[in-house]
C-alpha cells in the first residue's frame, strides 16, 4: 500500500475540539503549507513563519523539510513525508495490522468524520506503521499523525502501535515511535483509556526481552500518549519546539489561576527537566537514529 | 434527582436528631419524618448516571482511611517516594487482611476543606504516582498481594506536576504495574478520571462498587471538549458509559460491588462488608496462580480489554 501525498487540509474538519491553542495555531500553519498541493501556481506562494514572522516561498520551505530557513521553526510533517525523509529508498513497507472502524459508545457522526478524514490525509488512522532500513538497519517505525483527529489515541490506534511492538519483539528489531497527539480519542471513552494501558505494556513487555525503543517526540505530544507509550523510551528524543506535556496548556492555566511561563512544556523545558536526552533538529534526525541504532548493533549491519 | 433526594434526607436526619434531643419526643412526627426518609431511599433503587456522579462524589462517601481501618488489621503507613517528596494525595503501606500481610493504596480524598488540602483533593502529581509504584514494587519484592482503591478527579493538572513529568509518571506506573508477579486487585470506590485513576489500576482484577464512576474524564471535562459547554455534563454521564454496569458490559470491568439503596454514604458498614468479602474471594482467586501466571494474566487482561469492540480485518 502506497500512502497518498497529504491531500487539501480543509479547515477545522480535522481539528480536534477543546485543543489547546498553541496546538491549533499549528496546525494552520500546517495546513497552509499543505494546502497548495493541488494549485498550479504554487511556486509563487509565500509563507510567514509564525516563529521569526518572516515570509518565504512556500515551495522553498517545503523542500527544507517544513522547517523555516530563518529560525528553524519546525512546520508540522505529514506522516508518509516523514517516513520518507528517514528510511533508504524503497526499503519501507507497511505492518499488515488493519483495524475496522467501531463506535463503542455509538458517538453520532463518528463514522462519517473518520471516513472523511482517511479520505483527506490518504492514512487509515493516526498513526502509521512498518518496518523500513535506516542507513541500512533494519527498523520497526511507527509515526503518528496530528492530522488525524489531532492524533488522538483510540482503539485503532492503541492496537497499531501494540502489534507494531510486538512485532518488533518477534523479529527482535529496534522499534523509533514518532509521537504526534492531543491524547485520548474522546469518542471512544474508556476503550480509549484502556489503551493507555494497553500499550504500555506491550512496551514493557517488549523492554524486558530487550529490545531498544526509540521515541521521537513532535508537536504535539501530549495527554494519554505522554502518559503511555511515548515517555517509555529507552532513548527519548524531541524535535525543536515540540509541546510536550500531559496536561494541556489551557487546563493548567485555568487550575492555578496564572500565566505559563514563555517554553513552558515545550522540548528545551522537558530537556531541563530531565526527559528529553537530545532535541534533534528534523535535517538531523536520520542522521541521529542511524547513529543510535549503530550503537545498539553488536557487529556490522 | 438523586441530589435532591439527598438533600432532604440530610433535613430529615436533622429534624430527627432535634426530636430525639427533646425531652418530650413528638413521636407521631417522627414516624411521619422516618416514613418519608425510607420513601425517598427507595426512589434511588433506578437512577441516572448523572445520579451515579453525584454519589460517586458524595462528601460522606467511605474513604481509602475508612476502608484500611474496617477492613484490615495492623496498618503501617508508607509516606514518600523516596525521590524528594510525600504526595499525600496517594495513601498507603503494609496491613494484614485476614492474617496475611499485603500492600495496600490508593488516592485519599479528606472529610473537609483542611483535609482536602493536605491531600489535594485526591489529585497525585507524579511523586503520588512514583509513591505507589514504589510501594507496589516493594509488595512485589516481599510477595504480598497488592490491593488498590481509585477515587480521584484525576492526576493533577499543576505547573510544578508538568515540571516533574507528570505523563512519565503515569506511563511508568502502567507499564510497571502489567509485569508485577504478584495478584494485584483494584477497586473503584468513587470517582475513576483519567489516565490519573489508570495509574493505580492495571490490576488481575478489576472491581467498581455499584454507583462508582470510570471514565476517560470528568464529565464535565468532556462536556466542555466536546460541546464547548460544561453545562452539558448530564448529557456526558449518560454518552460516556461511565457507571459500573457499562463498565462490566465493556468488559472493562470483572465485577459490581452492591451498594446500599441510595448510596454508599448512608451505611459505610454494609458497604465494608460487603467490599470484605469481594476482596476475600478475589485474592483467593488469585492465591495458586504462580508469579509468572499472575503477570501472564494481568498482561493478557488488558491486551484483549477491547476484544469486544476490536475488529482486526
Ligand atoms: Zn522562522
Amino acid at each position: 500500500m502506497k500512502l497518498s501525498v497529504s491531500k487539501l487540509f480543509s479547515k477545522n474538519s480535522t481539528l480536534e475540539k477543546g485543543a489547546n491553542d498553541s496546538v491549533v495555531t499549528v496546525q494552520k500553519q500546517e495546513e497552509k503549507i499543505n494546502s497548495k498541493e493541488k494549485g498550479e501556481n504554487s511556486s509563487d506562494e509565500m509563507l510567514e513563519c509564525p516563529k521569526c514572522k518572516q515570509t518565504f516561498k512556500k515551495i522553498d520551505v517545503k523542500e527544507n523539510m517544513n522547517v523555516c530557513m530563518a529560525c528553524g521553526y519546525h512546520y508540522v510533517v505529514s506522516a508518509d513525508r516523514r517516513i520518507r525523509l528517514l528510511v533508504d529508498q524503497g526499503s519501507f513497507r507497511p505492518l499488515k495490522c488493519k483495524v475496522a472502524f467501531s463506535n463503542p459508545l455509538s458517538y453520532p457522526d463518528y463514522e462519517q468524520k473518520i471516513k472523511s478524514l482517511q479520505e483527506k490525509t490518504g492514512l487509515e488512522e493516526a498513526v502509521y506503521t512498518g518496518v523500513g532500513k535506516i542507513d541500512g538497519y533494519d527498523t520497526v517505525i511507527a509515526v503518528m499523525s496530528s492530522k488525524f483527529l489531532m492524533g488522538s489515541m483510540g482503539m485503532a490506534v492503541g492496537e497499531k502501535v501494540t502489534n507494531a511492538f510486538e512485532y518488533a519483539d518477534k523479529k527482535k528489531l529496534p522499534i523509533i515511535v514518532f509521537a504526534a497527539s492531543g491524547g485520548a480519542r474522546m469518542q471512544e471513552g474508556i476503550m480509549s483509556l484502556m489503551q493507555m494501558a494497553k500499550t504500555s505494556a506491550a512496551v514493557e513487555k517488549f523492554n524486558r526481552n530487550g529490545g531498544l525503543y526509540i521515541a521521537v517526540l513532535t508537536h504535539p505530544t501530549t495527554g494519554g500518549v505522554t502518559a503511555s507509550f511515548a515517555t517509555l523510551g529507552d532513548i527519548t528524543l524531541a524535535e525543536p519546539g515540540a509541546l510536550i506535556g500531559f496536561a494541556g496548556p489551557r487546563v493548567i492555566e485555568q487550575t492555578i489561576g496564572q500565566k505559563l511561563p514563555e517554553g513552558f512544556q515545550r522540548s528545551e523545558f522537558q530537556q531541563e527537566h530531565g526527559f528529553v536526552d537530545q532535541i534533534v533538529p528534523r535535517d538531523k534526525m536520520r542522521d541521529t537514529l542511524a547513529h543510535i541504532l549503530r550503537l545498539h548493533c553488536k557487529r556490522g549491519k | 434527582m438523586v441530589k435532591e433526594i439527598d438533600e432532604r434526607i440530610i433535613e430529615i436526619d436533622k429534624e430527627i436528631e432535634d426530636i430525639l434531643s427533646q425531652e418530650c419526643k413528638d413521636e407521631a412526627k417522627m414516624y411521619v419524618l422516618k416514613r418519608e426518609r425510607h420513601d425517598l431511599i427507595k426512589m434511588c433503587k433506578n437512577i441516572e448516571p448523572h445520579d451515579k456522579v453525584y454519589l460517586a462524589r458524595h462528601k460522606k462517601r467511605p474513604k481509602i482511611t475508612e476502608y484500611i481501618e474496617a477492613i484490615f488489621e495492623d496498618f503501617f503507613e508508607q509516606k514518600g517516594d523516596a525521590l524528594g517528596k510525600e504526595d499525600g494525595s496517594i495513601f498507603g503501606g503494609i496491613a494484614l487482611y485476614k492474617g496475611l500481610p499485603v500492600t495496600v493504596l490508593g488516592h485519599r480524598k479528606g472529610n473537609d476543606l483542611n483535609e482536602n488540602l493536605k491531600c489535594n483533593f485526591g489529585m497525585p502529581g507524579p511523586e503520588g504516582y512514583r509513591k505507589a509504584l514504589r510501594l507496589m514494587r516493594q509488595a512485589e519484592k516481599f510477595g504480598r498481594p497488592i490491593i488498590t482503591f481509585i477515587d480521584t478527579p484525576g492526576a493533577y493538572p499543576g505547573l510544578e506536576a508538568e515540571n516533574n513529568g507528570q505523563g512519565s509518571a503515569i506511563a511508568v506506573n502502567l507499564a510497571k504495574m502489567s509485569a508485577l508477579r504478584v495478584p494485584i486487585i483494584a477497586i473503584v470506590t468513587g470517582e475513576g478520571s483519567s489516565g490519573g485513576a489508570l495509574a493505580i489500576g492495571v490490576a488481575n482484577s478489576v472491581l467498581m462498587l455499584e454507583n462508582s464512576v470510570y471514565s476517560i474524564l470528568s464529565p464535565e471535562g468532556y462536556a466542555s471538549i466536546l460541546w464547548k459547554d460544561s453545562t452539558r455534563s448530564n448529557e456526558a454521564c449518560s454518552m460516556m458509559r461511565l457507571t459500573a454496569q457499562d463498565l462490566k458490559e465493556f468488559n472493562v470491568i470483572d465485577g459490581i460491588i452492591p451498594e446500599p439503596i441510595g448510596g454508599a454514604h448512608l451505611n459505610h458498614k454494609a458497604v465494608f462488608k460487603m467490599v470484605d468479602r469481594y476482596l476475600g474471594r478475589e485474592l483467593e482467586k488469585y492465591s495458586k496462580m504462580s508469579p509468572d501466571d499472575l503477570s501472564r494474566h494481568r498482561y493478557k487482561k488488558f491486551r484483549t480489554i477491547d476484544q469486544n469492540y476490536l475488529n482486526i480485518i
